[in-house]
Formats: structure tokens, C-alpha cells, sequence
């Protein structure tokens, strides 16, 4: 049989996990030689050495400050993201809407939209720095400025795709043009947002974690770039881990929403 | 008209008082001239089937009266007064596909067209004015032979229910007239049977005046009450954009239904205004 018609049947879940299972095998076969050879070995840590670290952040309270850092670190880190994308997502979604369905902003708007997604966020980060200063708004306004313009491109495409005939029966039904984008292209947009979120998670994460590392006092990322200097892997990794299920988590927190939230969404596509 | 009338009378020459006047009509986009010295009197209640082969105006001719489009010259009055430069309620359209909105359940597929005009700041209806719209759009539902499927949404219809649904939302605005292009075009034709049947018996109740755009001769013929054929009467072979189209025939049909029309119309409006439903 060609290999193109043969279709994983009950092995699928095998299938999913086993590249993981391989990973996971590599590291830690790989970390056992090292330590078997160097017990003081700092560079693949192994998983008591790991869970001990996590233990230390997670679980205790820190000797200076009495906080638990992990934690700390991690409400600091979903504040900012959440702040930024839920900004510009309601940025995105206005100039989106704006620009895709309105000609008259379309026509200003679509281009700068193109040219402003080209310009590199975290080459602008020292702008956003020297104006906004060093505080959070700097690392929030670092996320909606790296994200926006994509958000914005993308939907925009998507209001331009909701047919005419629509648009046109909406107005024969007594719409004006604010009732028009409130009742008919706003709902048909909110699951293509959540679409557009999903894709652009990556993205903020990036650009979060890039502005933590470099002016903060607190969240996943300065963390990550203060335990460098010491070369903790035992923290590095499980950090890495931790903002990995957070991001997979959101994705697929999105994504059953969208499927709540919208479930005419499904069938209104083919 | 034009040169090629036949010998056929026009109706609005019958003295039937012009509902809609088309007056020396071109629209042209750059070099190409899609129609040219279109002339048209419409009476009000005609059943007008608009045939012709492809490219030759007849859509067009239904963007203008929908305000989708402005002619490149001349004017179409409605009632003695210019038709408004863009699509609104006195005009309802169905189109051949795209015709529903995918993100509302049938009922509020209907109901939206009540509450967009009584709402000009949120477009909805909240309470007991919510109930009245989501009520009068299920009697109009049911009355389409949509009454089982109220809940469900607009997507989940096969291609004919979501016809039946787009003619309910048109015709629950009371629209001035109705258009429809091609709009059981991609219908099977066991259904596209059912909704002639279900278009005539709305037509004899409302008295609406219907435009309709067909590629199907047989539907423009048992349909209408005014067939209009569009064609090109002059062509040059070297510039085939050159010359527009304009109706080359105009054909009274079904007479009877004409004449019953015209009779309730006779009868004293006490005498008349409960007549039609019965019909």
C-alpha cells in the first residue's frame, strides 16, 4: 500500500507521544553520562536536580523577600501578556474592522498597516524604553506594538472577505454603517480574532520575554536571564517547560472558546 | 422602446400609472458600455422576469435599481421621485448565494431587519419589543414553510431553505419592490418547482413588485407577468463593448393573473383590502 493512504488507526496516540517520549530519553541518557562523569556538571541537570529547584522557587518562601518567586514570577508574566494582547486585540479589531470595511479608512490605513508590521518591535524596544520609561507600560506597549499591526492585517483580510452581498442585504434589512459592523461584521470577525490570537501567541510571548530580560525586576523571563549568570539549568529548564504548557494552554484555551462561543463558526465555512 | 418592439401593447401604456420610470438609462464602465437609452415604465404589483443571454445587462440593470450602482446616465424614478443612490428598505434583494447571515439562527436572521431600523445606537431590541419582532418574524418564517426550523442556524439549511429564509427576510421589511437575481439559480429542480410555487402564492398576497433575473426561459415565462428580454440591438463585431443592450422585447404574459390583479385593484379599498390574502 502507497504510503500516502495508510492512516494511523488505534496507534495514533502512540504515534503523538513518541516523539516525546524520545526527547525526553535523549536528555536525560545524555544527562545521566554527563553526571556519571562530572557530578558537578551544571550543563543537563538531571530531574531531582530540576524538581529540588523548582521546590526551592515554587515552594518556598524566598530568605530576602518572602515571596514565592515562581509564583510571583509567573502572575508578573501573565499580567503583562494579558494586558498587551487583550489591547491589541481590541486595537487590532478596530483598525481591522476600520480598514476592511470602510473604504474611505481603508484607503490611509491598509498601507500604514503594511509598512508599520514591517518595522521590527524589538528594534524599537530602546524607543518604547526612553519613552515610556522602564516601568511595566514600556514591556506592555513592546507586546501590542509587536502584535497590532499583524492583528489588524489579518483581520482586515478577513472583513474584506465577508461577501458584498451581505454587506448589501444588511443595508436593504434598515442597517446604517454603525449597526451594520455591530450586528453583522463584528460577530462574524470575534472567532476569526481568536483565530488570529492563537497565531500571534508566539509572537507576544517573544516579545515578552524579550523585554523582561532586559529592564524588570520580576517575571519568567528576567528570571531566566538572571540564573544565566550562574548557569542554572536546573531553573532555566523547567521555566522553559512551565511557559511552554502556559502557551499550549492558552492555545487551547482559545480554541475551545472559539468553539463555545461560536459554534455556527464551523458549518459557516464550507 | 426600442425599434425591435413587437407588436405587443406595454402595460404602463394602459394607462396603469407609473410605479417605477426608467428614463434613457446608460451605465458604462470605461470603454464598455453595458446598457445604452434604456427606457422602462413599470406599474406597481407587475411580476417583471428580466431573460437575456449572459453579459448583457440584466444584473446590472438589478444593481441599479437596488442603488448598488448609479447609472452613468439618465434617471429611475420611484413614485415621480429619484431612487435612492444606495441599497435601503424600501428595496429587498435576494441574491444566488451568500444570501443569509451565518452567525444568527434562522428566527433572528429574520427578526435582525425589525430590529436594525427600530435601533439606531446598539442595532437589537431588548424585553417585550424583542419578543414582538422574534414573533412577527416566526409568522413570517412559518409562512415561507419554515416554521420546524427556528432555532437552527442559517447555515444548517440545505441551498433552498436558506432561499425561502433570504425571501422571508426580505419580505418581512414591506419592501417597495422586490429583487431577485437569479435566486433558484443553484437549486435542484424539484425544489426550484416548490419555490415558484411558494414565490406566486407570496406575490398574489403581498402584491409586491417583483424584478426578477433568470437564466431559465421557462421560469421567466410561467413567472412573470412582464417578460424583459435584454439584448444588444446594435453590434460591432471589432468592439464588442462598443454598444450596450436594452430591452429588445417586451412581453405581457399570463394575462389572467394580470386581469385579477387589476380587478381587485377596481374594487372599493374596503371592498379590496381584505381580497388579496384570499386570492
Amino acid at each position: 500500500m502507497r504510503l500516502i493512504n495508510r492512516h494511523p488507526g488505534r496507534s495514533r496516540l502512540l504515534l503523538v507521544l513518541l516523539p516525546f517520549a524520545l526527547l525526553l530519553m535523549a536528555y536525560f541518557g545524555g544527562s545521566a553520562t554527563r553526571l556519571a562523569e562530572n557530578p558537578n556538571d551544571k550543563l543537563l541537570p538531571s530531574a531531582t536536580q530540576m524538581v529540588a529547584a523548582v521546590d526551592r522557587l515554587a515552594f518556598t518562601a524566598d530568605k530576602r523577600s518572602g515571596d514565592y518567586l515562581f509564583w510571583q514570577d509567573t502572575g508578573a508574566s501573565l499580567t503583562r501578556l494579558g494586558l498587551g494582547i487583550g489591547i491589541a486585540a481590541v486595537a487590532g479589531l478596530c483598525l481591522g474592522i476600520a480598514a476592511g470595511t470602510l473604504p474611505l479608512f481603508g484607503a490611509p490605513l491598509s498601507p500604514l498597516l503594511t509598512v508599520l508590521s514591517m518595522v521590527p518591535p524589538l528594534a524599537i524596544l530602546p524607543i518604547l524604553f526612553i519613552a515610556f520609561g522602564l516601568g511595566e507600560l514600556a514591556k506592555v506597549m513592546l507586546i501590542v506594538i509587536g502584535i497590532t499591526p499583524m492583528l489588524a492585517r489579518d483581520l482586515e483580510q478577513q472583513a474584506r472577505q465577508i461577501p458584498a452581498e451581505l454587506l448589501i442585504k444588511a443595508q436593504t434589512l434598515g442597517a446604517s454603517t454603525w449597526t451594520l459592523i455591530l450586528r453583522v461584521v463584528l460577530p462574524q470577525l470575534l472567532p476569526r480574532l481568536l483565530i488570529a490570537l492563537r497565531l500571534v501567541l508566539g509572537s507576544a510571548w517573544l516579545f515578552l520575554i524579550a523585554a523582561e530580560a532586559i529592564a524588570s525586576t520580576d517575571g519568567l523571563g528576567y528570571r531566566i536571564f538572571l540564573v544565566r549568570r550562574y548557569m542554572a539549568m536546573d531553573v532555566i529548564l523547567p521555566y522553559v517547560a512551565w511557559i511552554t504548557l502556559l502557551a499550549w494552554l492558552t492555545d487551547l484555551g482559545l480554541r475551545q472558546l472559539t468553539r463555545l462561543a461560536f459554534p455556527w463558526y464551523e458549518g459557516a465555512k464550507a | 422602446m426600442s425599434d425591435k418592439q413587437p407588436g405587443a401593447t406595454p402595460p404602463a401604456a394602459r394607462g396603469a400609472g407609473a410605479f417605477l420610470q426608467v428614463k434613457n438609462v446608460w451605465q458604462e464602465y470605461g470603454d464598455q458600455v453595458v446598457i445604452e437609452r434604456l427606457n422602462l415604465k413599470v406599474a406597481e404589483g407587475e411580476f417583471c422576469t428580466l431573460v437575456g443571454a449572459s453579459g448583457c445587462g440584466k444584473s446590472t440593470f438589478l444593481r441599479l435599481l437596488l442603488g448598488q450602482e448609479r447609472p452613468s446616465r439618465g434617471e429611475i424614478l420611484l413614485d415621480g421621485a429619484p431612487l435612492p443612490g444606495e441599497p435601503d428598505a424600501s428595496r429587498g434583494i435576494v441574491f444566488q448565494r451568500y444570501t443569509v447571515f451565518p452567525h444568527l439562527s434562522v428566527l433572528d436572521n429574520v427578526a435582525l431587519g425589525l430590529e436594525l431600523p427600530r435601533s439606531p445606537l446598539l442595532g437589537r431590541l431588548f424585553g417585550s419589543a424583542k419578543r414582538q419582532a422574534r414573533e412577527q418574524a416566526a409568522e413570517m418564517l412559518k409562512k415561507v414553510g419554515l416554521g420546524h426550523a427556528l432555532d437552527k442556524y442559517a447555515t444548517q439549511l440545505s441551498g433552498g431553505m436558506q432561499q425561502r429564509l433570504a425571501i422571508a427576510q426580505a419580505l418581512v421589511m414591506k419592501p417597495r419592490m422586490l429583487l431577485l437575481d437569479e435566486p433558484f439559480g443553484a437549486l435542484d429542480p424539484g425544489i426550484r418547482k416548490d419555490m415558484h410555487a411558494l414565490l406566486l402564492e407570496l406575490w398574489r398576497e403581498t402584491q409586491l413588485t417583483v424584478f426578477m433575473v433568470t437564466h431559465d426561459l421557462s421560469e421567466g415565462f410561467s413567472l412573470g407577468t412582464r417578460l424583459l428580454v435584454f439584448d444588444k440591438v446594435r453590434l460591432d463585431p471589432h468592439a464588442p463593448n462598443a454598444y450596450g443592450a436594452r430591452v429588445t422585447y417586451d412581453i405581457p404574459l399570463n394575462v389572467d393573473r394580470r386581469a385579477v390583479r387589476a380587478a381587485v385593484d377596481a374594487l372599493p379599498a374596503h371592498i379590496g383590502a381584505g381580497l388579496p390574502s384570499a386570492l
